[in-house]
């Protein structure tokens, strides 16, 4: 793994903020929430409770979850611009909670992206150092490493003008990067990019993460962003964490119907079904569920995700009616509606009635109209419990 | 998708654009001035209906939260551009969808500080216009707008007799709380800071910034001036009892930097033998509310200050102090204001809005007196700088352009 070289002075930056602080750069970035809490004046709920998460050095990690949910608020937190009002939040060995951002040696990346048209590619990507006060043969040093790592040496001299859109993104990466913080912070630096540059962008950054190995604490409401990019993915609801975990555990084991429903796209199909001794209905198909699974109720939701979908036309399984079939050559995907109306699917933050969704083989699609009979396959289920939402 | 305007007050005319065309590649003939500026969006300036409007390509819920948040501004009287209109479910020819368009109208007379930097320019511009800049920083930070992204470019400035008024052009990263930590006011000043050096080492690089001071040097005083603002306007100060006079002074130099305070907090210690006092609400706009309420001048903070002057003079001079305030302030708008204001030549009215034409006919006089070394009527003044002066400013209605190149991030097309 290749890092920037960090030598003498340690410059930090909350935004463009480059301080001297006291502890040598190489010292472990790893971060800390310790059931660190914020309540906005006048709130009556936190807007993040007891967020306990442990950052490894060198991790990226991704704050995911719908509006409102805390993730920026929690970001904040770390970065210094949110009061925490209980609980501590570590970076390394230091507690942050109580220090001024320009003290806790982490950076915010790309808040601001403008490249300066008369100056060259370097001194956009040094100028901030001249501020800090760096001396000139070290800012070079660092220009030029950060340039490498980014392909952009041969452009050093020119001026922004003369490079591609691509390029020009990675102008303004080289701007954080020379920063060599102990921690990336990036609150949906995507969000106001055009679809085509926010893939091409987010490959990027995730590749220069992992080449600098620096922390990084990535904020975003996208679910196939978190998913793409992240280590490992803390997905927050109302201010609580729901899961933290690796993007496949997320995907193949979440903790409750919250995660089930967010984590995937198109979503996991959860259907509140009847639950018996011999397992939950599925239709006529019965299907084992965990044994402790029965006790909370005579319901459990049963979830299953479209491509873990058994279809059959011998009236064995949920039966559906074919709404509509959206052909991906290989593939498709069927989008049914229950013919038992009492059915409804779970999930999702509306009161709209979601289809149940099924990927079937591309050279054998049911026609629209048709009734088709759905189970899940082998042991690709996953079972709440209906009341409490939690996994069994 | 239909095309949908959100307005507060919809102009029709808004329909005709051509809103399926990217904004990139609008006809020339519709608009008001070339292509410039730099911004990390497409923006473009219109004429329609007899105003210029800026139109800025962005995402939908960032345009309409935009939208949204200038209201909200212009709500609670800070000082930023008038929004205007919300275009979405915009799709093009080829049958794609296209972002959405934030419209905003142009603010007369404003000033982008490239354009300022383009013409020649008087000693200290960079320093007034970062000092402008901080006023409006810390107007903000007092109401609880959270800015994210401060910069000269995100700014625009007018004349304000002889000084600038700054406005807030930008709010796409910005948040209304109710209050700020001050983590989050030191936030913003940081990145006000690295801005404007990076701005004005950009003008250096250009070779357009023709004062010799350092960037570095003149960015740094954003953050002394704001602290220095920040500390009168809410600090609390300890006096003593027998000093109670100290009271109706602070609330004079808050006066004097063209706020009122609104509620002040006074508090005696245990013993009783001294006080601490501190401003709880201030609202800036001192000179130009007293103007307003006097004579129905509406003009920026320091033109008021510089009218209410003269009309102290004019009071003086014609011996009328004792006199009921409103009946003077009407005497003087007739015999003094505009016999000033309509004297400039029809021609010549998209140089400078009135009240600064009124501020630099008094300037001009001083100047003209000091040289003949006597009185000079303000008639003749204003016949000396009509004719030799104003006509060789120029236009400043409508500046929209500035001479840099755009530098919009795109994706790369091609492999």
């Amino acid at each position: 793994m290749h890092r920037v070289r960090r030598e003498h002075h340690l410059y930090n930056g909350s935004s463009g903020t480059f301080l001297p602080v006291k502890e040598g750069n190489d010292a472990m970035a790893t971060v800390k929430f310790d059931e660190a809490t914020r309540i906005y004046p006048g709130g009556e709920t936190p807007a993040v409770d007891s967020l306990d998460i442990d950052i490894a050095d060198g991790e990226f990690l991704v704050l995911v979850g719908p509006s409102g949910c805390g993730k920026s608020t929690s970001l904040r937190m770390l970065a210094g611009l949110e009061e925490v009002n209980g609980g501590k939040i570590w970076i390394g060995d230091r507690d942050v909670t109580d220090l001024s951002p320009k003290d806790r040696d982490v950076a915010m990346v790309f808040q601001n992206y403008a490249l300066y048209p008369h100056m060259s590619v370097a001194d956009n990507m040094g100028f901030a150092l001249k501020i800090a006060g760096v001396d000139k043969s070290e800012i070079r040093k660092r220009v030029e490493e950060a340039a490498n790592i980014l392909d952009l040496t041969q452009y050093l001299e020119r001026k922004p003008k003369a490079l591609s859109g691509g390029q020009r993104q990675r102008v303004a990466m080289g701007r954080a990067i020379v920063r060599s913080p102990q921690v990336f912070l990036m609150d949906e630096p995507l969000s106001n990019l055009d679809a085509k540059l926010r893939v091409q962008t987010r490959t990027q950054i995730a590749s220069l993460q992992r080449r600098l190995g620096v922390t990084t604490v990535y904020v975003t409401h996208d679910q196939v962003e978190a998913m793409t990019m992240g280590d490992r993915i803390a997905l927050l609801k109302d201010g609580i964490l729901q899961q933290c975990a690796t993007p496949r555990e997320m995907y193949d084991k979440p903790a409750n119907l919250f995660v089930a429903g967010f984590i995937g796209s198109p979503a996991m199909n959860l259907v509140a079904v009847p639950a018996t001794s011999d397992g939950a209905k599925f239709g006529n198909h019965t299907v084992k569920i965990p044994r402790e699974g029965g006790a909370g109720g005579s319901h459990v939701v049963v979830g299953v995700r479209p491509e873990d979908v058994e279809l059959t036309t011998n009236n064995d399984g949920l039966e559906l009616t074919v709404d509509v079939i959206e052909e991906l050559g290989a593939d498709a995907y069927i989008y049914g509606t229950p013919t038992d109306s009492k059915i409804t699917l779970e999930g999702g933050d509306d009161n709209l009635a979601k289809p149940f969704i099924a990927r079937v083989d591309g050279r054998k699609v049911p026609e629209k109209g048709s009734t088709v009979y759905v189970y899940p396959k082998g042991e690709h289920l996953h079972v709440f419990d209906k009341d409490s939402g939690q996994r069994l | 998708m239909a095309l949908e305007l959100t307005a507060a007050r919809p102009d029709p005319a808004l329909l005709d654009l051509p809103w399926r065309i990217p904004l990139e590649e609008w006809p020339e003939d519709l608009l008001a001035a070339l292509p410039r500026g730099i911004s990390r969006h497409v923006v473009r300036f219109v004429r329609l209906s007899g105003r210029v409007l800026a139109i800025k390509e962005i995402k939908d819920d960032i345009a309409r939260r935009e939208y949204e948040m200038l209201r909200n501004l212009r709500r609670l009287a800070l000082p930023a551009v008038e929004p205007f209109a919300v275009v979405s479910g915009r799709v093009g020819t080829d049958g794609e969808p296209l972002d959405a368009c934030l419209v905003t109208r142009h603010l007369q007379f404003s000033l982008p500080y490239r354009a300022l930097y383009s013409q020649s320019l008087r000693k200290g511009t960079a320093t007034r216009l970062i000092d402008a800049l901080a006023v409006l920083l810390v107007r903000l930070h007092l109401t609880g707008f959270w800015w994210g992204d401060v910069s000269l470019s995100n700014t625009l400035f007018r004349r304000d007799a002889g000084s600038f008024a700054a406005y807030l052009v930008d709010a796409e990263t910005g948040e209304l709380r109710s209050r700020l930590s001050d983590g989050q006011r030191e936030h913003d000043l940081e990145i006000a800071r690295v801005n404007i050096a990076g701005e004005l080492m950009d003008l250096d690089a250009g070779g357009l910034l023709q004062e010799e001071r350092d960037p570095i040097a003149i960015s740094e005083r954003i953050v002394t001036r704001y602290r220095e603002l920040w500390a009168e306007l809410t600090g609390s100060e300890l006096i003593d009892d027998t000093e109670r006079w100290r009271v109706d002074d602070r609330i004079r130099r808050l006066n004097k930097l063209g706020f009122d305070v609104d509620e002040l907090e006074i508090m005696t210690d245990v013993d009783g033998a001294s006080l601490r006092i501190q401003p709880k609400v201030v609202d800036s706009g001192h000179h130009s509310r007293r103007l307003l309420r006097l004579t129905g001048l509406d003009v920026r903070e320091n033109q008021a200050r510089r009218l209410l002057n003269d009309l102290e003079v004019f009071s003086a001079a014609t011996d009328r102090q004792g006199e009921d305030e409103e009946i003077v302030a009407h005497d003087w708008l007739a015999k003094v204001y505009e016999p000033v204001t309509r004297g400039v030549p029809r021609e010549l009215l998209a140089k400078l809005e009135p009240a600064e034409v009124f501020h630099e006919v008094l300037e001009h006089r001083w100047y003209l007196a000091e040289r003949a070394q006597h009185d000079i009527p303000i008639t003749d003044a204003l016949a000396d700088y009509v004719a030799k002066v104003l006509p060789k400013k120029p236009d400043e209605r409508s500046v929209l352009g500035v001479d840099t190149e755009e530098l919009p991030v795109v994706a790369d097309t091609g492999p």
